[in-house]
């Protein structure tokens, strides 16, 4: 920043003032996010989403301060890879998290993941007891999944629908 | 090795960016580092091989455009979403798991999808089920079976543009096809 601006260069810096401010809140708020949501999966949101937007105006206040037209080309790369990024890293957090459990179920209001996730727990214990003894009769073989579905919420961490 | 070879045709898009970004990490966009530039973007491309991503062949510049503001809209508005919640909800937020089947079965088209339903407000891809095509996503403050339509119908509207702007033929002409009908049963 210039100490005695005038005209554009005013107007740029007070423009990179406000970027850098509003960019600086975003990081905040994903850091109270991070500490106030209350399971795993909310936190990504908090994790995800406020921080690229920062990103976004602390690099568009950058470029304006530096007036050179080569510093756009790597910030907009830069920016492109955290969006190609994040979501990835959100969801493999957010599928591991699911998986083993570090959510709260009483915090959501459906979870039609859960039906898909019984189902094929069920079947696939189905099919193991069919392979391991098959001559077991059908009943038993319906008792068993039904035990098994009573553990699913067990820390067995086999549960998911096969990726 | 029994691995099918990539047509150049297909592999273009991924060479002129990797051609890009060298360009832009040494901040010199003269034609010598370019050329250079594309020479090692083919050698990586041959080495280090990765399945080639199917491209549909179309895309719309004109849709586009106004999706990318659109979308830089929608991230500014989850920003300010994800902070209020964080500030003045915080513990009490209640959530949601919506199983989403998406229109199109390509691999492209679902990742795209799930990009941008990850960036927009409040919703995370949990789970992808790529047999049936179908998107699990984790909305933030999402309280009733309203707020699950609406995390919903997002979804398959944010698709739905991506079809617009680099579906193939055929998915854009199902989803016109859907689009004609819904205006039928909706119209006077």
């Amino acid at each position: 920043m210039t100490p005695n601006a005038t005209g554009a260069d005013a107007v740029i810096d007070a423009v990179t003032a406000v970027l850098l401010i509003v960019g600086a809140l975003m990081s905040l708020g994903a850091a109270i996010g991070l500490l106030r949501f209350p399971d795993l999966m909310s936190r990504m949101h908090a994790a995800t989403k406020p921080q690229v937007l920062g990103l976004f105006l602390v690099l568009a206040a950058i470029g304006l301060q530096m007036r050179e037209w080569w510093v756009w080309p790597i910030l907009v790369v830069a920016w492109i890879f955290q969006l190609l990024t994040v979501p990835v890293s959100a969801h493999m957090v957010g599928r591991a998290g699911y998986r083993t459990k570090h959510l709260h179920p009483e915090l959501l209001s459906t979870d039609e993941l859960e039906a898909v996730v019984l189902r094929a727990a069920v079947k696939r214990d189905a099919e193991k007891a069919e392979g391991s003894d098959s001559a077991i009769p059908r009943t038993a073989n319906g008792g068993n999944a039904g035990a098994n579905r009573g553990s699913v919420g067990g820390p067995d961490g086999s549960r998911g629908p096969s990726a | 090795m029994s691995r099918k070879r990539t047509s150049f045709r297909t592999e273009l898009p991924l060479l002129v960016w990797l051609v890009l970004v060298w360009g832009a990490l040494w901040r010199d966009f003269s034609p010598g580092n370019l050329a250079f530039g594309a020479l090692i973007a083919v050698v990586v491309a041959r080495i280090f091989y990765l399945p080639p991503v199917e491209l549909s062949g179309r895309f719309n510049v004109w849709r586009a455009i106004p999706f990318a503001a659109v979308f830089l809209g929608k991230v500014v508005a989850a920003s300010f979403q994800v902070m209020y919640l964080a500030v003045f909800r915080g513990p009490s937020v209640s959530n949601a798991v919506v199983a989403v089947p998406l229109r199109s079965h390509s691999d492209l088209m679902v990742t795209a999808t799930g990009h941008v339903i990850s960036l927009i407000p409040g919703s995370l891809v949990v789970e992808v089920d790529r047999s049936t095509s179908t998107l699990y996503i984790h909305g933030l403050n999402v309280r009733n079976d309203v707020d699950t339509a609406k995390l919903r119908k997002e979804v398959q509207d944010a698709e739905a543009s991506l079809i617009r702007i680099m579906g193939t033929n055929a998915e854009l002409e199902a989803l016109q096809a859907e689009g004609r009908t819904a205006t039928r049963g909706v119209g006077p």
